[in-house]
């Protein structure tokens, strides 16, 4: 597809043992610059080894990659110059402040002491840290801790920037913010690898997706083909009158469940805790609003529905248990 | 894909972003020097000191207690009068209280390392062995302060080089460039044991043999024929041989440029070791 001088990352047979575990196992990955690319997958799928080898903490067993077109293991030095890294788990020192810590982080970049001071304040108030700036790290909730680790990382702005599991953990705010801050990177024309275990989230912000699980990469597309690969969302109704519930489950199960719509579609949970909520599985978001209108034509009144996409691990079992997917890695 | 009409989507709630430009740097500066690098590590362990003074305690308050007890506990015992022993026993004192200060390079290289700090400066352009090298240079700082309040303290209790301040400079000198080496091997363990408290438990191990089987509290010549081989073959011997020497103004290159040879044989040892076990670490 993209000639590698078009890609940002690439790998080819990367793999990476640990004792008997298969943590990396005969990797391909082929991302273009300038997008943001979710590598989504459960806890010890191997994200974080896969973003360790990329980003030359980690040796592969076997296998290559290059990031910008430079080997991550003989030229490891020109692909320093040219990333970042924000890891699982913060690389800050706690004895020293925020301060201290982004200004360390310039001068090991080549920024002399005044200018270090001045981007590292810079950066503080980005991202919403000048009042925690004094207070040494130790003291700063998760999210802050989380903020200042990707500030760190964005000291001099790098060409390729790997944030492993960014997100997990945080309060809302923190993570719009980090999602914010992707946002602008992307447009800035930086590379991103996020990794993720939220579908929701690469869904947010990844042009591109690639699904790993015990080491190998299960699945590559765009969100939506990863989405129609998984089959099926959820449609939540809520019900004006509950008395009602049989009719509008015997309607929607007609409507949705019509062949062709994929595995399971037009199948109603059992009631849950409340006799006024339907859920029903949807493969086809077209054919959900079809359903809505469809039951008030009925006379069932609502009161709110929604339709979810399917989990990270509905997407999985689905794609995991079909043999050929629909948007497997070529 | 979310249709939910009652919930705003987390993009609707998005606070206006605070200035993101401000995030972007405006270019990159040229990558730093090794030196520079080295500074900055350096200046980094400074940093922490200040921030938590408490681990000065093992290096101010170790020699303080050694350099009192020693000198009135084994004193009137083995050289008839307290003053006379503090002439041969501080450079002894000097030289353990420093070289038990060097574990600590270990300790904290394991710390850090656990902790997952090191793995931003392994993805930095910069010179591979610059935070060692600056951690050594800010335990130079640790070992230079335990220097002066052994040798402060002894002069308060009646300590008189005949080597004057030259040959005690010489003297610190010689102690310091011993453990620097010294701590070579601690950066080596630091990074290939697995916590701690197994490289406290290792340096225990190494140090206390090390410092006490040599001539720091006794005459070699007291001891039986088997002991006395091993604490003449002791290198930390021909440490306070040499900085007794110098300090009272005796000593000669030979002596001198033995120890720095020693020095210098273990850092060409332990430092290649400790550069492949820090590219290898994951
Ligand atoms: N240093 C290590 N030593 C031994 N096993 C490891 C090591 N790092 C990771 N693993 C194993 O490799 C697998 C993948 O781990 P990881 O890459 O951390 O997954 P993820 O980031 O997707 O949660 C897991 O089974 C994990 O236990
Ligand atoms: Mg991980």
């Amino acid at each position: 597809m993209n000639p590698p001088s078009d890609l940002a990352i690439h790998a080819t047979g990367l793999t990476k043992h640990f004792g008997g575990t298969h943590a990396v196992d005969n990797l391909e990955l082929a991302i273009p610059k300038g997008c943001v690319y979710g590598f989504l997958g459960p806890n010890g799928a191997g994200k974080t080894t896969t973003v360790r080898m990329l980003a030359t903490l980690l040796r592969p067993d076997a296998g290559t990659a290059s990031v910008l077109g430079l080997d991550t293991v003989r030229q490891a030095e020109s692909v320093r110059e040219r990333i970042a890294l924000t890891g699982q788990f913060a690389a800050l020192d706690q004895d020293l402040t925020g301060a201290e810590n982004l200004t360390v982080a310039a001068r090991l970049l080549g920024y002399r002491p005044r200018a270090a001071r001045i981007r590292a304040a810079e950066l503080l108030s980005g991202f919403g840290l000048d009042d925690a700036a004094p207070r040494q790290v130790k003291t700063y909730s998760g999210g802050m801790r989380r903020r200042l680790d990707i500030a760190a990382s964005l000291v001099a702005t790098p060409e390729v920037l790997f944030l492993d599991e960014p997100t997990t953990g945080l309060d809302p705010a923190s993570r719009n913010q980090v999602w914010a801050t992707i946002r602008a990177l992307a447009n800035a024309g930086t590379t991103v690898l996020l990794t993720t275990q939220y579908l929701a989230e690469a869904d947010e912000l990844a042009s591109r997706v690639a699904v790993i699980d015990h080491g190998h990469l299960i699945a590559e597309g765009s969100p939506g083909e990863l989405r129609a690969a998984g089959g099926t969302g959820r449609l939540r109704l809520r019900l004006a009158d509950a008395e009602r519930r049989p009719d509008a489950a015997e309607l929607l199960h007609r409507l949705l469940g019509g062949s062709g719509s994929g595995s399971g579609s037009g199948s109603v949970e059992a009631a849950g805790s409340d006799p006024a909520d339907v859920t029903v599985a949807v493969a086809d978001a077209a054919r959900a609003t079809e359903a809505i209108a469809e039951l008030s034509r009925g006379g069932i009144a609502l009161t709110g529905f929604s339709l979810d996409q399917p989990s990270l691990e509905e997407v999985f079992l689905a794609l995991t248990t079909t043999a050929a997917p629909a948007a497997a890695a070529s | 894909m979310t249709l939910t009409p009652t919930a705003d989507t987390p993009n609707a709630t998005q606070p206006a972003p605070r200035p993101l430009a401000t995030i972007l740097a405006a270019q990159r500066p040229p990558r730093p020097t090794a030196w520079a690098a080295c500074r900055v590590f350096a200046w980094r362990a400074l940093l922490k000191i200040r921030h938590v003074p408490e681990q000065l305690s093992d290096v101010i308050a170790v020699p303080i207690i050694f350099t009192l007890l020693f000198t009135y506990l084994f004193g009137g015992a083995l050289a008839g009068s307290t003053h006379r022993y503090l002439q041969t026993l501080l450079p002894g004192t000097l030289v353990m209280a420093v070289l038990l200060a060097t574990m600590y390079t270990g300790i904290n290289l394991n710390t850090d390392h656990a902790a997952g700090v090191y793995d931003r400066f392994r993805t930095l352009p910069i010179w591979r062995p610059a935070p060692i090298i600056g951690a050594l240079l800010g335990d130079t700082a640790r070992y230079l302060l335990a220097s002066a309040l052994v040798v402060g303290l002894g002069l308060a209790l009646g300590f008189r080089p005949h080597g004057g301040a030259v040959g005690v400079g010489i003297g610190v000198a010689l102690v310091v460039a011993f453990a620097l080496a010294l701590s070579w091997v601690f950066c080596w363990l630091g990074l290939v044991l697995r916590t701690p408290n197994a490289v406290t438990n290792l340096a225990f191990l190494v140090l206390f043999p090390l410092t006490m089987a040599s001539n720091t509290f006794v005459d070699p010549h007291t001891l039986p024929g088997w002991l006395r081989a091993v604490v003449d073959a002791n290198p930390v011997s021909h440490l306070v041989a040499a900085t007794r020497d110098a300090m009272a103004g005796t000593a000669s290159g030979t002596q001198v440029g033995a120890v720095l040879l020693t020095a210098l044989a273990t850092i060409a040892v332990f430092a290649p070791l400790t550069m492949h076990a820090y590219n290898r670490k994951s």
